[in-house]
């Protein structure tokens, strides 16, 4: 499994239109002893992790990770602030009162957790504004399921034999693609 | 997540003739061709609106908030009652979106692209007022904490108006990026189905070239499953710091340590009235009746039956706490609401928000649209009304007679509030057209299950 990315010039792909004959032809490819090299759909298929072998993401260790910082940097600079950078008498306060810290913490914890997730989502997604997407089938994004091997430098006969057993994985069209 | 479901349940979308296609068709047909006429008189008005917003703000920035009517007394009014019933309108889209998530209520998906988008817009609206009230808004940066060349002068962190800005800002960054990361998918369908070449290029710039692979599609199900975890307690926590502002202070009537919970109740109350106006309205301009049901608009009353009632409790434990703190100075404060000057005030919030809900405890009135539009009104009202009784009601007889005062607004402080209404329906109209409203992809990922469901519902209803 490529993780994602479009490594290759051509491709062969299958087209399902039902998820559970999707999911059940990606079993039947596996089983001809074939590597799947994409797979899209138009929704997240559930259950397509484990057939494929994609391992959980690291997301949440990032978010986790960065949401950490950002309590410690909230607590640090409030600390700072209050009792050596410019100790101000508010009321009679104390300069250091972790209650009145709290709200702040908070809130950059969930900030700087989020935001971070968010770009380490698209940088691993490989997303960014403007784009071109190498996308093998337009219709993946509609109403059709696709598996795609990739097939640069493979032989006709090896072709073949990805073609037949896609046909046999009840594939409504067997198709070739080629990003140039 | 389990793909089982009862044919007993109503089904989640109607129709026989659905299909992943039909769903795609039916929702990106609102974001292809030019507007329907009705779109551009309802357009027309929010451009009004916002015309208004502009030339009253201008004005209050030209001259000074002298323009409004605050004085001594009553200084906080319509500028904070705004800026909290805003932000209150907003809670109910993180929470369809993230806590209904988490929950695993699938009835979220009809609505919660649009009801994320009413988030943004309403705490868009909302930030304006806390900067417009500062009066020399040329220096509303100061809130923010910097290494400065003023001393270094920071700001307080021990004070609830600086956790607002925190609150604030946190929410509305955070609603932003949930809200896209779901959108690009969505973008990406628009795109593939897009018959120009100009079409395409926006929609992929939009999607950020969205692939729907199925690596993509497990990482997007982590982010979102995380966001969601993020933003529950969010949500809980920025009507509660909003609160802080009145709670944390002196004043008879807003010294209550009930203020949190039921703030955040009710925000969730008009936000979900809100969703309610906009998704009535939504569903039969854009014909999407078969995505959102009278199923979802029922679900939407239950909860603001349940919210609603729990505001109520709240008013009445106020009530009694008032009573029983034995304080005298408490104890005038909530005498003042309900008898006082503002008495209208009180008991049109009373009658709103606690009194009307109850209708919700009928099955006939929950399924009834005209009903629950009507209802989305009135709670909208009571709320607004709410805030309005909580900090005027409080200021206008402080501690001393001398300096009791009747506050009365002036055209700009009407014009604000109107203008601001002007200034979130032009964001949503905007929306309607360029942005998918339903969330396609999970649609469509509900849809195996439950199309089965309506199927058999629909040939048994067929053969009687």
């Amino acid at each position: 499994m490529s993780q994602g990315k479009i490594e290759q010039k051509k491709y062969v792909y299958g087209v399902y239109s039902h998820e559970t004959n999707f999911l059940d032809a990606i079993k039947s490819v596996q089983a001809d002893g074939l590597t799947v090299d994409d797979a899209y759909s138009p929704f997240p298929v559930h259950g397509i992790d484990d057939l494929l072998g994609i391992k959980e993401t690291s997301l949440h260790k990032a978010g986790f990770t960065l949401g950490f910082t950002g309590l410690v940097t909230a607590f640090s600079v409030m600390t700072y602030v209050n009792t050596m950078g410019y100790p101000t008498v508010f009321g009679g306060k104390p300069f250091f009162s972790l209650p009145a810290f709290i709200p702040v913490m908070f809130e950059t914890t969930v900030l700087m957790a989020a935001v971070g997730m968010f770009f380490v989502y698209i940088k691993r997604n490989e997303l960014f504004p403007g784009k071109i997407p190498m996308i093998i089938d337009e219709r993946t994004t509609d109403d059709k399921f696709a598996l795609a091997f990739g097939i640069d430098g493979k032989s006709d006969s090896e072709i073949s034999v990805i073609k037949s057993s896609l046909q046999k994985s009840g594939a409504e069209e067997v198709n070739i693609k080629s990003f140039e | 997540m389990s793909k089982v479901d009862s044919l007993l349940r109503e089904p989640l979308i109607n129709g026989v003739d659905k299909t992943y296609g039909k769903i795609t068709e039916d929702i990106v047909r609102n974001t292809e061709g030019n507007p329907p006429k009705d779109w551009w008189i309802a357009f027309g008005f929010a451009l009004a609106g916002l015309l208004l917003y502009v030339t009253a703000v201008s004005w209050t920035i030209f001259k000074g908030i002298g323009v409004w009517g605050l004085q001594k007394t009553v200084n906080w009014a319509w500028d904070i009652t705004n800026f909290v019933w805003w932000v209150g309108i907003g809670h109910a889209g993180t929470l369809i979106s993230a806590v209904l998530l988490l929950f695993k209520q699938k009835w979220r998906t009809g609505i919660n692209r649009a009801a994320e988008a009413m988030t943004i817009f309403a705490v868009i609206c909302a930030g304006q007022f806390p900067l417009i009230h500062m009066g020399r808004i040329w220096q509303g940066f100061f809130i923010f904490p910097y290494a400065n060349t003023r001393g270094p002068l920071w700001v307080n962190f021990n004070s609830p108006l600086l956790w607002d800005v925190f609150a604030i800002s946190t929410y509305f960054t955070v609603s932003c990026l949930f809200w896209y990361s779901g959108l690009m998918p969505d973008f990406g369908t628009i795109r593939d189905k897009a018959k120009t070449a100009k079409r395409k290029k926006l929609y992929n710039l939009l999607s950020f070239g969205w692939r729907g692979t199925a690596i993509q599609w497990s990482r997007f199900e982590s982010l979102s499953l995380v966001l969601a975890g993020l933003s529950t307690p969010l949500v809980l926590s920025v009507h509660s710091v909003v609160s802080f502002d009145f709670a944390t202070s002196v004043i008879p009537g807003w010294h209550t340590t009930i203020f949190p919970p039921y703030f955040v109740a009710g925000a969730i109350f008009s936000g979900f009235a809100m969703v309610q106006t906009l998704m009535l309205i939504t569903r039969k301009v854009q014909k999407l009746e078969d995505y959102i049901t009278i199923a979802h608009i029922e679900s939407m009353n239950k909860v603001i039956v349940l919210t609603g009632s729990i505001v109520g409790i709240a008013y009445i434990t106020e009530l009694f706490i008032a009573w029983y703190s034995g304080y005298l100075y408490e104890q005038y404060a909530f005498y003042n609401r309900a008898f006082g000057d503002y008495w209208w005030a009180y008991w049109s919030m009373m009658t709103c928000n606690v009194l009307s809900p109850q209708l919700f405890w009928f099955k006939k009135f929950r399924r009834s649209i005209f009903v629950s539009f009507i209802m989305s009104i009135f709670v909208n009202v009571g709320m607004w009304f709410e805030r309005f009784v909580i900090i005027v009601t409080s200021l206008h007889k402080d501690f001393l007679v001398s300096s009791w005062n009747y506050f009365t607004p002036t055209w700009v402080d009407m014009s604000i509030f109107i203008g601001s209404l002007g200034l979130f329906f032009t964001c949503f109209l905007l929306f309607t057209r360029i942005f998918p409203v339903i969330a396609i992809a999970e649609v469509k990922a509900i849809f195996s299950s439950i199309s089965e469901a309506a199927q058999v519902k629909a040939k048994k209803e067929g053969s009687h």
